[in-house]
């Protein structure tokens, strides 16, 4: 979205946008339609966290014994990792309001790193769920080796229906894998769009003395990090 | 030669492909977005008139079933998400929003033109997955067929949808930024046009359902490509899901085709009845409500799903509510017509007709919207005439009135009214014979997307192919003079109705940033003071066509 926020200038006012009366016109345009954009992106999760809301009460059972596959220490510092990447993305949008330019980079380029390393640490994890065949799909397996504390019995799983207790356990990998891959996605957008700022800066491009880019990489760099933290508890942190 | 005066205006300051191509100004993109929609409109009236010609006769003469299912695919594939979401909108809306609130542009020039290419890739999606053997899930993609069973192009298909709806997402994002932000000076809210107010809810549905069908459609497609069942019934998955996600944004999306086009009718109604919007707050707020509430009956199309009762009760109770703010609406239109002089022109007929054609769709919704009689009629012919009503009797008629309204301000030229005024009756006959046939063939209980009939139901069946064929007359009739007009018509003046609204304030057709200087508004919407239409001559300033001889 940062592109967007990048309009070619003109020669008075150097970072205005030809379609705007004047700079506080544009920032609240950017501001407005960025908040907007989000909305739609809580949408677009939106409905994959019903998805999660309905089948986790359609098998709570399932839920709580999948979920011991999942590695919690991973999650925690993944957390923690994405937490930090926010703050210092904070750190870069107020180095850029006070358009300390070198400031902004480095702290961009630390963002970016934080989110490069939430990524390796959740491709373990996912690398982990591919060797345990818990990848949904004809190699599926699950009952086989249950860690302990893991109890889904014939009599709970026989609960919904007509439905193969080894075949159930999927519904709950194929939502880890596609909303975190969704999230994973967001996280890929967002460390190209610092890469991309991070370009300009280096460049000392006109297009980013204006600090709105920065902010609304912020921005969407904060939402990121919110999605993340409602997929945590509720996919690793079930019975807790 | 070509020095910059008053003669300059966004069309002729550049002919170059790459101008148009590359271009930013929402007058290009609106031309570009009208002619593309156009060609999609004309496929899926393709289509559409394959299934009625099939229809004439009650068993497979001319197409074979797998043939048929695919055809009303294609035809509700298209005609929802390529022609009847982005058609008033996309052309009239990105024309007219920034002219409307006296701006330059709408906010982010560059995303709309992104919203167009978008629209572009998916549309070829589509119609490549048409080309390569066509989809046969109807335009619903219901699973567990869309996701396990059909082994048409339901992939691709989707992939095109999913696109689209990210140029929906776009203009919508446009249209809320542009009208929070970019107004004139005086120009408040309550000085808008009720015109823009309906695009600024049709954006919120956009901007809140588009979303939630993407990733909808984007799972039926992990299904099917990656294993992500998560609509498969053997892994845990419930189908219904999918329903109940689909018509989340399916429902309010009919206010995405109904809403812009009674935001057109809002426009006609005062300017050719020559009087104040009457309930002004009331049609604004109205809208408003649409969009709000349209978010929650999506239920009504489950009825039959097997959801619990009382979940219908509460559905059923919510769609019969939807109906009061649109009851509002056209007792407001009413309202203002009386007492007025009304001014028969081309695109006053079409306001009628949509008055007209939308109050029947509206009142057979409350049948649809009622628990039991719903029962009854579900998924049978009653359904597709109700919504054809609004879709093609409202969002349609609305679509064509607003393109006649503004063609002499889109392009500066005159339709001629004579040949537009017979076409708009010839639309409103065929229209009516094509569906209201229906409405009967669905009481009687033939139901939706077979290609058999019993015999007995013959005689109907051919008076609604009759219409058709009548219907598309009334359309290739203003195809053919709407592009003669171009270089024959008469040039039209700064306002050829006498309307007001900052629109007709800057030269027919406006020159590239709309407005010399920035308009200040200090009048009401709507501030028709009872005079007289303009006269013939004042309609024509420019009586000598520069295009060639009458």
């Amino acid at each position: 979205m940062s592109a967007q926020a990048i309009e070619p200038s003109r020669s008075d006012e150097p970072f205005l946008g030809e379609q705007f009366e004047n700079r506080d016109q544009q920032d609240e345009a950017y501001t407005v339609g960025m908040w907007t954009f989000l909305a739609t992106e809580v949408m677009f999760f939106g409905a994959l966290f019903l998805s999660y809301t309905l089948y986790r009460s359609l098998h709570p059972e399932v839920f709580r014994a999948a979920h011991h596959y999942l590695s919690v220490p991973m999650g925690t510092i993944n957390t923690a990792v994405l937490l930090t990447s926010s703050f210092t993305m904070a750190l870069a949008v107020r180095a850029s309001q006070l358009r300390q330019r070198r400031v902004v980079m480095l702290f961009l380029a630390v963002t970016s790193v934080l989110a490069l390393a939430f990524l390796v640490i959740k491709g373990f994890e996912w690398s982990h769920e591919f060797e345990e065949r818990h990848l949904p799909g004809p190699t599926f397996q699950f009952s086989e080796h249950q860690p302990p504390g893991a109890t889904v019995t014939t009599a709970e799983a026989g609960r919904v229906g007509a439905v193969l207790p080894g075949d159930v356990p999927q519904i709950f990998f194929v939502l880890y894998f596609a909303m975190t891959g969704l999230h994973a996605i967001h996280v890929i957008v967002g460390i190209l769009v610092m890469w991309g700022l991070i370009a300009l800066l280096a460049a000392d491009s006109p297009l980013v003395r204006y600090y709105m880019p920065t902010e609304m990489a912020g921005l969407y760099w904060h939402f990121v990090d919110i999605v993340w933290i409602f997929l945590y508890p509720l996919f690793y942190l079930i019975p807790r | 030669m070509a020095q910059p005066d008053e003669r300059t205006n966004y069309l002729n300051w550049s002919h170059t492909v790459k101008s148009w191509l590359l271009t930013t100004d929402h007058k290009r993109i609106a031309i570009l977005y009208m002619v593309s929609i156009t060609v999609m409109f004309a496929l899926g009236g393709l289509a559409a008139a394959v299934i009625r010609m099939a229809l004439v006769v009650p068993q497979d003469t001319l197409i074979r079933h797998e043939t048929y299912n695919k055809m009303f695919s294609m035809h509700g594939v298209i005609m929802v998400f390529l022609f009847l979401v982005p058609s008033i909108p996309a052309v009239l809306g990105n024309f007219l929003l920034p002219l409307m609130v006296g701006a330059r542009d709408l906010a982010f020039p560059r995303l709309n033109l992104l919203s167009w290419y978008l629209y572009i890739i998916g549309g070829l999606c589509v119609v490549g997955a048409m080309l390569a053997g066509g989809v046969d899930t109807g335009w619903t993609f219901y699973t567990p067929y869309s996701s396990i069973y059909s082994n048409s192009h339901v992939t691709l298909t989707i992939v095109g949808v999913f696109i689209a709806g990210f140029s929906s997402i776009a203009t919508g994002i446009n249209f809320i930024v542009t009208t929070h932000k970019m107004r004139a000076p005086g120009l408040t809210w309550f000085r808008l046009p009720l015109f823009v107010w309906s695009l600024y809810a049709t954006s919120i549905i956009f901007v809140l359902g588009t979303p939630v069908v993407a990733i909808t459609l984007a799972l039926v497609v992990a299904e099917r490509v990656v294993h992500l069942g998560v609509f498969d019934p053997a892994l845990g998955g419930d189908p219904i899901l999918f329903q109940h996600l689909f018509w989340f944004y399916s429902h309010p999306a009919v206010y995405i085709m109904v809403l812009p086009s009674m935001g057109v009718v809002s426009e006609l109604v005062p300017c050719f009845s020559r009087k104040r919007a009457f309930g002004y707050p009331f049609i604004a707020f109205s809208s408003l409500a649409i969009a709000v509430l349209g978010f929650l009956v999506w239920g009504h199309h489950m009825f039959v799903s097997g959801q619990a009762v009382w979940t219908g009760m509460v559905f059923s109770f919510l769609s019969f509510l939807i109906a009061v703010p649109s009851a509002i609406k056209v007792f407001n239109w009413t309202a203002t017509m009386y007492k007025g002089r009304i001014w028969f022109t081309a695109p006053m007929l079409y306001a009628l007709g949509f008055i007209g054609l939308f109050t029947v769709g509206g009142l057979t919704g409350l049948f649809l919207a009622a628990l039991t009689v719903d029962v009854h009629v579900h998924d049978t012919y009653f359904v597709i005439a109700h919504f054809h009503y609004i879709m093609v009797g409202g969002a349609i008629m609305g679509y064509m009135g607003g393109i006649h309204f503004w063609w002499p301000k889109m392009t500066g030229r005159l339709y001629p009214e004579g040949w537009a005024k017979l076409a708009a009756g010839i639309t409103f006959i065929g229209f009516n014979l094509t569906f209201f046939p229906q409405f009967l063939l669905g009481l009687q209980g033939m139901p939706r997307r077979y290609h058999w009939y019993p015999p007995e139901w013959q005689s109907l069946n051919v008076l609604s192919s009759a219409g058709a064929s009548i219907l598309a007359v009334g359309y290739a009739i203003p195809l053919t003079y709407l592009i003669w007009s171009l270089w024959y018509g008469a040039k039209a003046g700064k306002n050829p109705w006498g309307a007001v609204g900052l629109e007709w304030t800057t030269t027919s057709p406006p020159p590239t940033h709309n407005f010399p200087r920035t308009p200040v508004v200090t009048w009401e919407a709507y501030d028709y003071r009872d005079e007289e239409p303009p006269t013939e001559e004042e309609r024509e300033p420019v009586s000598v066509p520069a295009g060639g001889e009458r």
